[in-house]
């Protein structure tokens, strides 16, 4: 199939200029590439602008609620693992609301890619600061002085809490955009994908981030290495911090796989029924 | 003198215990033990908040036929350690001073127990205690265990040999190592030899079951509401622990993977739900289990599960509320929170168990309709039920399971706008094909914003009018199911038109078993007396419960919780409709006796009075 195949015919209510088209044409350039059949492909997300993504792309997709994107990737995921599940949203669904859920799916380790496009405001609620936005940002009227707290710091939280891929792309960069969307699913395990996706309505500074982003060291799989790498980087280094396989969950034994409601014989459901039987004496 | 009266009353045993004294143990293998010999009984177990080492209590009824609930009256407390008693003196009051029973009720304390409380001492010198050293003689054997010398002592008072009670531990110790063995079998022994030289020893004596179940079942509500769901076809399931839904969840951890299934330990509860919707989103029946804190978590999602049509099964056991409440004691009071803690018109189901085997029946109930219907189902257990183990006849296998209706099979190679599939398409019972994915040319993306039949968002005033009466009119089915309530009659012989009940005692989920044996005391004397155990609560079952009151006059409601939250309900759907309440919080105990009392001052008299004037 070509990338325009992946297009459904809704079209997206995002504002001109915003960069998440790039991410769209840039997730169809991928599942081009990599051949994904649309049947077998879900897309999560959670609410927001991002969020949105789900309906403009033909595969399955579930828009749930704000911030529990990565909680229902989880869940389908567990329960159909022969899908494709990619997870995504923008930085108030994932790191504000979802941030609990965010460090739990790097330590969990299901084998899902979580793509955050990351515009540092939230847009669909009109502007608000959110945990990217710089410290004094003072655009909104909800934070007239500025957050006036550092931001999150995506990348450095997802390898402490155990995600085995990291990596940060621009959504003004569709290439190399693609091939991180292509590597990030390639990784066995949770994989997250930081995109910079500027919102030019909020914060049309923002359009600068063409000329400031920039390469970053090579991959490592050095943990310690790559903390010094995001730590050090200005926000702006796009490129692979990290990657590093681990064991994937779950850990069926046997490589037994959840095949649906017809999955467990009768005899199984028997025996499991025994334990409740109680013996009488003889 | 006997403390069981002739015609087979039940017996009650409880057993107050101390740090570390192993009472919870001693109730199951004593449950266990009688089972075994034919009898049906239900173990009540009590803790207090701590962990290891704090108070707990555990009450034991015993009978030769099925016994659902605990009453009143104690034939035989034990009480290990005074001061631990005291914080059980609600739940397993000690008789009052100048009533009957403070007579016939026997009392042991373990010699080492202390003294009563100053607030307990006059009714605890009424009582004639015996002493005996249970303690003391488990600390003279090497590897002796108190509670094991107990079962020993009760063995002997059941008439059960020692030989039952001690192969009973050989089986429940089998990892021991041969010394603990040795040390287990010697303490049944003394505690058997114990009972020997009391003198009260056969006060006990319960009469044989007159036919030995070889069948039976020992299981809790919890274990039975899990069995129930992988029985109807779960098969993932997403927990975060809480007391006291927990064990459930372990159960499903241990079970689900011997057929495939799978669970998910959550961050938090938010997350467990929304798991669940990611589980039954692909198609696979799921179901998580909590209490009110964490369904109070869970409701902003059960919202999405109605707005995007997804199956999901939420097991709600209950204990004492508001917020951190009482998390260890039961009580009904998230009702409200089931049926109204959704955000927007959000219809769903809201089902109850109205016994410890009833969990099967209804959370398996729960799992088919959640699939049939494409929404959320929540059942309601509470602590009582979830956390009390019962002896019961062995359940019949669920044999329908959850089934979703697909939509018709394509080639495979047409591409949606060929089918032009509609995942909400608005059908004549507003049912709609669901698709999974990987089923071809049906792809669609669920929503939670409000959508077109093609699942398109749209805020536009009529696609979300005929979505909403599409949402509620697809569950209007289930209001006729033949499931909706437990109905039965005291006495229950065949009533003549003249002995038609003019009384009813309405209910719902635990408290059914207390009610119905309220009814049948209440029948002793007289009337006779319906009782509706409701199992449907949503969408309420307004026909099938207009019918099973006509004739009814005088109608009692029943609940544990302090608001009468389901009266309330009761009320919104009949305004009309005249009925008393009586409503108890928790953690006491709502019996069979006072329902029957509470009954009686307000309807007996008045019932009387109006036979004498149809005579």
């Amino acid at each position: 199939m070509k990338a325009k195949d992946y297009k459904s015919r809704v079209k997206p209510i995002w504002c001109p200029g915003c960069g998440h088209y790039s991410v769209l044409n840039a997730l169809t350039k991928a599942f081009s590439q990599l051949e994904l059949n649309p049947v077998d492909t879900v897309l999560v997300s959670g609410i927001g602008c991002s969020s949105r993504l789900p309906a403009y792309i033909n595969t399955y997709g579930f828009h749930g609620i704000h911030g529990r994107a990565l909680p229902l990737a989880t869940g389908l995921k567990v329960a159909r693992p022969e899908l494709e599940v990619i997870a995504l949203g923008g930085d108030g669904d994932g790191f504000s609301i979802g941030g609990n859920h965010f460090i739990h799916a790097c330590r969990r380790n299901v084998n899902i890619l979580y793509i955050v496009m990351d515009n540092e405001v939230y847009g669909m609620t009109k502007g608000q600061a959110s945990p990217t936005t710089p410290e004094l940002w003072d655009q909104s009227k909800l934070t007239p002085r500025g957050p006036e707290v550092p931001p999150f710091q995506p990348c450095a939280v997802a390898l402490a809490a155990g995600a085995g891929f990291i990596g940060r792309a621009h959504s003004g960069d569709p290439k190399g955009l693609t091939q991180l969307i292509c590597q990030g699913m390639d990784h066995p395990g949770f994989a997250f994908l930081h995109v910079l996706s500027q919102c030019i309505t909020y914060c049309p500074e923002q359009q600068d981030w063409k000329s400031i982003t920039h390469e970053i060291p090579p991959v490592t799989s050095d943990r310690a290495l790559a903390m010094q790498n995001i730590l050090q980087d200005d926000g702006f280094g796009k490129g692979i911090f990290y990657c590093q396989p681990r064991a994937v969950w779950p850990h069926l034994p046997g490589g037994a796989i959840l095949t649906g409601p017809s999955s467990g014989g009768t005899d199984q459901i028997e025996e499991i029924r025994q334990q409740f039987a109680v013996h009488a004496d003889a | 003198m006997s403390i069981i009266a002739a015609g087979n009353k039940p017996v009650t045993i409880v057993i107050c215990g101390s740090g570390g004294s192993g009472v919870a143990s001693l109730g199951e293998l004593l449950l266990k033990l009688i089972a075994r010999r034919g009898y049906y009984g239900i173990l009540k177990k009590s803790f207090g908040p701590q962990i290891r080492g704090g108070e707990s209590a555990v009450a034991l009824r015993l009978d030769t036929k099925p016994v659902h609930a605990f009453d009143d009256r104690i034939n035989l407390l034990i009480v290990l350690n005074w001061s631990n008693y005291a914080r059980f003196k609600h739940e397993f009051p000690l008789p009052p001073k100048t009533s009957d029973s403070s007579t016939s009720m026997l009392t042991i304390q373990d010699s080492q127990a202390g003294a009563p409380e100053d607030e307990l001492k006059p009714m605890a010198d009424a009582l004639s205690v015996a002493s005996l050293p249970f303690m003391e003689k488990a600390q003279e054997v090497p590897q002796g265990r108190a509670n094991i010398l107990l079962l020993g002592f009760l063995a002997r008072c059941l008439n059960i040999s020692l030989k039952q009670a001690q192969n009973l531990v050989t089986q429940r110790f089998r990892n021991a190592d041969n010394e603990t063995q040795l040390g287990l079998a010697t303490s049944a022994e003394i505690g058997y030899a114990l009972a020997e030289q009391w003198p009260d020893k056969d006060l006990l004596t319960i009469p044989q079951a007159q036919d030995r179940h070889t069948d039976s079942w020992l299981a809790t509500g919890n274990q039975l509401a899990a069995l129930g769901a992988l029985e109807a076809g779960v098969r993932f399931a997403a927990a975060y622990p809480i007391t006291p839904a927990s064990d459930a969840l372990e159960w499903l951890a241990q079970e689900l993977p011997k057929i495939g299934g799978h669970l998910v330990q959550a961050e938090d509860e938010l997350a467990a739900i929304n798991m669940v919707l990611g589980a039954g989103f692909g198609g696979v029946p799921a179901m998580t289990a909590t209490s009110g804190p964490g369904l109070a978590l869970m409701t902003e999602t059960m919202g999405l599960a109605v707005a995007s049509e997804t199956p999901a099964v939420v097991l709600n056991v209950m204990r004492g509320g508001p917020s951190t409440g009482i998390p260890t004691k039961s009580e009904q009071a998230d009702l409200n929170l089931a049926l109204f803690g959704l955000h927007g018109d959000a219809p769903h189901i809201v089902l109850a168990a109205l016994s410890i085997p009833d969990c099967h029946t209804t959370s398996a109930w729960a799992v088919q309709l959640a699939s049939q219907y494409q929404t959320l189902a929540i059942v309601l257990s509470d602590q009582f039920l979830g956390h009390s183990m019962q002896v019961m006849q062995s359940l019949g296998k669920i044999n329908e399971q959850a089934r979703l209706a697909k939509p018709p099979r394509t080639s495979g190679q047409e591409t949606a706008e060929d089918t032009a599939y509609l995942r909400y398409l608005d059908t004549a019972t507003g049912i709609s094909p669901m698709a999974v994915p990987g089923d071809p040319a049906c792809i669609y993306t669920a929503d939670g914003l409000e959508h077109k039949e093609s699942g398109t968002p749209s805020p536009e005033a009529d696609v979300h009018a005929r979505q909403l009466e599409k949402r509620q009119r697809k569950l209007e089915p289930i209001r006729k199911s033949a499931l909706w309530a437990e109905v039965s009659q005291f006495p229950d012989t065949p009533a003549t038109d003249a002995h038609q009940p003019r009384a009813a005692i309405i209910c719902w989920g635990s408290v059914s078993g207390a009610a119905r044996e309220a009814a049948q005391k209440i029948a002793e004397s007289g009337d006779p007396v319906r009782v509706i155990a409701m199992r449907l609560l949503a969408p309420f079952p307004k026909r099938h419960l207009e019918e099973s009151l006509r004739g009814i006059d005088s109608i009692l409601v029943v609940e544990q919780n302090h608001e009468g939250q389901f009266s309330r309900y009761l009320a919104s759907q009949f305004p009309a409709l005249p009925f008393a309440t009586y409503c108890q919080p928790g953690p006491q105990i709502l019996t069979a006796s006072i329902i029957a009392r509470k009954f009686n001052a307000r309807f007996t008299q008045r019932s009387r009075q109006n036979q004498e004037d149809r005579g």
